[in-house]
């Protein structure tokens, strides 16, 4: 698989040069965001949105940089949620230790990229569709064992009441502190992924994609190299997965389930897995259909649980038309305004 | 313009450790078969390598030379035989070891980073053999690494081109990058798989140059079809036929050996 993942180590430029002034507006936009949207903007559309950018950021880390897809990523979210639940505290005391935030927050954390690190193991043996095979076996045995387990992740049930600690007083549930803990794990992540990618870890890896036999002929270690990218996305899905459960307030088998874990493929792919970018669109896109899409077809008379069919539809449609997602079909619009304006091809200058 | 480094890594250290209490050939292979299936690509083939020797393997299309540089990197495992690199048993190790043990090749057909840039590939060729593989922490611009990639792409002619996708480069501009990947580092013995092949005269002469040039104690196997190029690098020469050893010697005798020229000097590939 080759992408055409832009990266230099030249003469760095200053960031205001770097960045482009859209980028600028984006990032205003965002942070001024709760001045003027409702809760239910804040909380449900953008807060579930950077969530599921951040799972699908995982992936994308994995596909698009290391050339594995991997449906692991949701369940190792889950993980970190149930650890979150059992090792600090939630509706069931029987189960939950009760541990302080500090601890039980960064050791659910490590738990879920333990977890991801040895499906990694697994999974970096095999290639393409066999990576996606066995992650998916692995995500669906989790969700099963998570339902018929009782002693520690209490069955069917699972876990009620997993709040966020009440840091600073301030409850963060409440929608316009959640909007900001949400708004910055999603940045914090995003530009971890953008600056690693240029890192001699993240080179590496690119290069593990490009040409796996001739990384081993400059002496690295392939398989090495693949699983670290394994750790490396389990860290955000876990992030991701903890806020997924503290937005809930709950988590349960199905929190994983295997709808769930297709979607996150579907949001990166329908987003675009070049760019880290590109989940965080696909989520936006898959919440907003999620959100209204049963109105709209109420609306027309139709069943609201067709939301399914809808976005099914969406996803065939994009990968139809643009393999590389959402992203894609833009750089595709600009390259051809590009070229209209090109007086040399014809077009008017 | 210095084509190795200069400063020996903690890699070099340890490998010179190893080869002090051996041998002290570069390159010691004996017995070595590898088969496809029923085909044996190179069978039984035994050759020894001194340190800093410039060898040559001639021999016809499917003659098992490519094979032969499979073997020894680690691309393949032998079917049988050992291999020994600076004295130390390598046959088992996987591409990875042998290479941060000094060893380094080109390929045949360029075996590049598409996605990334001449810069990139060269960077992380300098990467693969020092320590911080796995570090999260992007290079500074003065880090050495990124002064070391410049400077080899320097001395292969592809400044111009730092910044270029490998895949947007030109056949020939592959072959030299080819090239500064296998420098990277520092090397101590080389496999130059074809280098010349597809060149146009200039960058033959070019590579001559570059390959003459190359630090005394850099050895290497050259396989080259171009006897011009061969026999003006190579101080020994080792004839392949249908995967055995057919003839060593001196590029005079095997110029003058009745059995190669009619072999294969005489069927066109001279
Ligand atoms: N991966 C492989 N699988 C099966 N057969 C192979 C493989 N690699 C090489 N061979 C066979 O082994 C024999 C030797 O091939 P090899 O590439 O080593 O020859 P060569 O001397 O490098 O030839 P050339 O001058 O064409 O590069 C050939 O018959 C080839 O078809
Ligand atoms: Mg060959």
């Amino acid at each position: 698989m080759t992408y055409a993942i832009r990266t230099t180590t030249t003469a760095q430029p200053t960031l205001l040069e770097k960045v482009p002034p859209l980028s600028w507006a984006l990032a205003l936009l965002l942070l001024v965001m709760p001045l003027f949207a409702s809760n239910f903007v804040l909380f449900q559309i953008f807060g579930w949105t950077f969530i599921l950018g951040m799972i699908g950021l995982s992936l994308m880390f994995l596909a698009g940089y290391g050339g594995m897809v991997s449906l692991i990523q949701m369940t190792v979210g889950g993980l970190a949620g149930y650890m979150v639940a059992i090792l600090g505290t939630s509706g069931v005391p029987t189960i939950s230790l009760g541990w302080p935030w500090w601890l039980y927050i960064p050791v659910a954390i490590l738990i879920a990229a333990v977890f991801g690190t040895l499906v990694g193991a697994l999974a970096v043996r095999t290639e393409g569709i066999y990576t996606i095979m066995i992650t998916l076996a692995i995500a669906s045995a989790f969700f099963y064992f998570t339902r018929q387990n009782y002693g520690l992740f209490n069955g069917y049930t699972g876990f009620n009441r997993v709040v966020p600690p009440d840091l600073f007083g301030l409850d963060w549930r409440q929608a316009t502190p959640f909007y900001y803990l949400t708004l910055t794990c999603a940045a914090l992540s995003y530009f971890a992924v953008v600056y690693v990618a240029r890192s001699p870890f993240g080179l590496a890896l690119q290069g593990v994609r490009d040409n796996p036999r001739r990384m081993g002929a400059l002496g690295f270690s392939v398989t090495a190299h693949r699983i670290l990218a394994y750790t490396f996305s389990s860290v955000i899905a876990a992030v991701g997965g903890i806020l997924l459960v503290w937005q809930n307030a709950q988590v349960s088998p199905g929190t994983a389930g295997i709808p769930q874990v297709i979607d996150i493929l579907v949001i990166a792919v329908v987003g675009g897995i070049r760019r880290p970018i590109g989940p965080f669109i696909g989520a936006l896109i898959y919440v907003l259909l999620r959100v209204y899409s049963p109105d709209v077809l109420l609306a027309f008379g139709l069943s609201g649980e067709r939301f399914k069919l809808l976005i099914g539809l969406g996803f065939l449609v994009i990968v139809f038309f643009s393999p590389d997602g959402v992203l894609g079909l833009w750089e595709k619009y600009k390259a051809r305004r590009e070229k209209q304006a090109d007086p040399l091809r014809g077009g008017r200058p | 313009m210095t084509l190795t480094q200069t400063r020996p890594g903690p890699v070099r250290n340890t490998a010179e450790r190893l080869s002090s209490v051996s041998s002290g050939n570069a390159l010691e292979l004996r017995g070595v078969t590898k088969l496809f299936g029923a085909l044996a690509a190179i069978s039984d083939v035994t050759l020894t390598v001194r340190p800093g020797e410039r060898r040559a393997v001639l021999g016809s299309n499917g003659a098992g030379k490519t094979t032969l540089f499979n073997c020894v990197t680690g691309d393949f495992l032998p079917t049988s035989g050992t291999i020994r690199l600076f004295g130390e048993d390598v046959t088992s190790f996987p591409a990875h070891e042998r290479i941060r043990r000094g060893l380094r090749r080109t390929y045949q057909i360029s075996l590049l980073f598409g996605g990334l840039t001449v810069a990139d590939n060269v960077y992380l060729a300098c990467r693969g053999v020092s320590r911080g593989r796995f570090s999260l922490l992007r290079p500074r611009i003065n880090d050495v690494l990124v002064a070391r990639a410049t400077e080899l792409i320097e001395a292969v002619h592809l400044t111009p081109a730092r910044d270029t996708l490998v895949a947007n480069l030109s056949y020939g501009q592959q072959r030299q990058l080819e090239i500064a990947l296998a420098l990277a580092g520092a090397p101590r013995f080389i496999l130059f798989d074809e280098p010349a092949a597809g060149l146009s005269p200039t960058e033959r002469a070019e590579l001559v140059s570059i390959l003459t040039g190359l630090p005394a104690h850099i050895g290497f196997i050259i396989i080259e079809h171009d006897m011009d190029v061969a026999l003006r690098v190579a101080e020994s020469v080792t004839m392949l036929h249908n995967g055995r050893v057919f003839k060593e010697g001196t590029p005079e005798e095997i110029e003058n050996d009745a059995e190669v020229q009619e072999l294969y000097l005489g069927n066109g590939h001279g």
